[in-house]
């Protein structure tokens, strides 16, 4: 709680930055509108006429804000202008795929540990896997699974299940192998078999590298997620607000999107930042 | 059904393979085994293609892949130099020193430190990405604006890890420091700047990935008609399958080297740090 008070500050600071920013890149506009009309420009006017546009270069942040709520609460959830909806459409094909590419980096990392075969074999490759923008491949998942007939959410959980997969693998690995030599000693001498010393030191021992990989893995899959929805044309999702934005020029969608898919993403880090407290602290791992 | 079995009979003869040289010692089979792995998977994909007749526009086969990148050299190169070196290899020097300076500047008040982290590792795992459509609307369809979004994606865990870094020295050594009467640029230059290496380079290295990433996801908001983001949209619309795989083993290659490239710079620059030695 000692750094509440900076981070407002710093907060507030990038507030007013932002106001004098918006101020600053949508004056032209103004300008351009009263050199038209031959009236003059007071400051007055210059600020309050670059806070109000309708499709401001820069959107103040009381009108990113207002763009916020009223995707939030302005409209019916089951509107298409309602961020609910969209925001919906977007997290629940993130969760579907996270939770496969979660499940299955796991089982990969229990499988790498124990047969040295595998281990050599794929972790190089799981490795160099996070150096390669995989996201490159979203749209073509989408579009290739589309010409198969499958479409939905299930396109978009893959590419996220793609992207929550990796980092999980290789944070699984290293949690798994974190007892040390006596620990495994010590479960040899009690006569412990694999499953034995899997569910009763390694897994435990690798929570806390579980939940921080599956932190970095819920941020990941909600990019690929929102990616995904791009190359479809814009139908449903908070990718497709962007890119709708995009093409019509609104940018207070753009901008609203943007925040909401921030809190989704900051909630979901939360979420998962919550579990992981919870349980390191009732199996007595919590620093 | 045939086909299956022939399938199944290369894979298990390739991992049987795999196990016995794993269990050998030596690094010769350390290299070895991902190496054969690899190939076992191409040649697999090249069967699945052949044997069961998948059309193209679904999954093309490794052959027709190189095939594909060894008739269009030239536009690999044109979208490479596009999208990389003038996009992603811009925005990442650029990102990357602005962390650093900004790094070092809050370094001497704990104030902003204590402000700006949070903010920076809160910023760091959102989808930054979304800002793309906002920066081609600012900056244009060209690389500028695949530059501006290459920037802000790799600030912040620049900026995190410089900070951390910038920490990373024991009170003993400074205060070694200040027995030698040193200044307080003394001390950045000498001691703390070099003790921050390994953290600077962690973020770096993340920020490659990241850089790539951005460059590509900026230009399907919008580019001119170069790019390896615009080819495979481009080529998407035009169900040119093997085109869009020669981009992603372009891109591929690019992030490996570019990461490669960063962690061979940092085994000379932190040569003396315990992970760098063996």
């Amino acid at each position: 709680m000692r750094s509440l008070g900076p981070v407002l500050v710093v907060l507030a600071a990038i507030c007013a930055l932002w106001y004098l920013a918006a101020i600053w890149m949508n004056a032209a506009w103004v300008n351009d509108q009263a050199a038209r009309e031959g009236r003059e420009v007071f400051l007055v006017d210059l600020v309050t006429e670059t806070l109000m546009q309708e499709r401001p270069v820069l959107p103040a942040p009381h009108q990113v804000a207002k763009g916020l709520y009223d995707g939030v609460f302005g409209q019916a959830v089951t509107s298409k202008r309602s961020l609910v909806y969209h925001g919906w459409v977007t997290l629940s094909a993130t969760l579907l795929g996270f939770a496969i590419g979660s499940a299955a980096g796991i089982l990969l990392a229990v499988g790498i540990v124990y047969n040295r075969a595998m281990d050599l074999s794929v972790m190089p490759w799981a490795i160099a896997s996070q150096t390669i923008p995989i996201l490159a491949i979203a749209p073509m998942i989408i579009v290739v699974l589309n010409s198969l007939g499958i479409t939905g959410i299930v396109p978009k959980a893959i590419i996220s299940a793609y992207l929550s997969f990796f980092p999980v693998v290789v944070g699984m690995v290293k949690g798994l192998r974190s007892p040390d030599a006596m620990q495994l000693d010590q479960m040899r001498t009690w006569n412990a078999s694999g499953m034995q010393t899997l569910g009763k030191l390694r897994l435990p021992a690798s929570m806390p590298y579980l939940f921080a990989s599956l932190k970095v893995g819920v941020a990941a899959s909600l990019v690929g997620t929102i990616v995904g929805e791009l190359p479809t044309g814009a139908v449903a999702g908070l990718g497709s607000r962007l890119l709708s934005g995009s093409y019509y020029g609104q940018t207070i969608q753009i901008w609203a999107a943007l925040f909401a898919a921030a809190l989704l993403a900051a909630s979901l880090v939360a979420l998962i930042g919550g579990l992981e407290r919870v349980t390191l602290k009732r199996m007595g791992l919590a620093r | 059904m045939t086909a299956l079995v022939i399938l199944l009979g290369v894979w298990l003869g390739a991992w049987t393979l795999n196990s016995g040289l794993s269990e050998m010692r030596g690094s010769l089979p350390r290299r070895l085994v991902p190496v054969i792995f690899g190939l076992t998977i191409l040649t697999l994909w090249q069967m699945a293609v052949r044997l069961y007749d998948i059309s193209p526009v679904i999954l093309p086969a490794p052959s027709d892949i190189g095939a594909q990148i060894a008739n269009s050299l030239p536009t690999l190169w044109a979208d490479f130099v596009q999208t990389f070196v003038k996009g992603a290899l811009t925005g990442y020097l650029m990102g990357c020193s602005a962390a650093i300076a900004v790094a070092i500047l809050i370094d001497r008040s704990p104030f902003l430190q204590r402000g700006l982290l949070p903010v920076g590792n809160f910023v760091a795992a959102l989808p930054i990405v979304g800002i793309a459509p906002i920066m081609v609307m600012w900056f244009g369809f060209d690389w500028q604006s695949k530059a501006a979004v290459v920037v802000i994606m790799v600030f912040f865990p620049v900026l995190v890890n410089m900070v951390a870094g910038l920490k990373a020295t024991e009170p003993m050594q400074r205060d070694l420091m200040s027995t030698y009467n040193a200044s307080y640029w003394q001390t950045l230059a000498k001691l703390r700047l070099p003790a921050a290496l390994p953290f600077l380079f962690n973020g770096l290295k993340i920020a490659t990935t990241l850089a790539l990433i951005g460059a590509i996801v900026a230009e399907f908001f919008g580019s001119p008609i170069v790019g390896m983001g615009f080819r495979i949209t481009a080529e998407i619309g035009r169900l040119g399958l093997p085109m869009i795989w020669a981009e992603i083993a372009v891109a591929a290659l690019a992030g490996s080297a570019f990461y490669g490239l960063v962690a061979l710079i940092e085994k000379r620059a932190t040569f003396w740090h315990p992970s760098q030695r063996n």
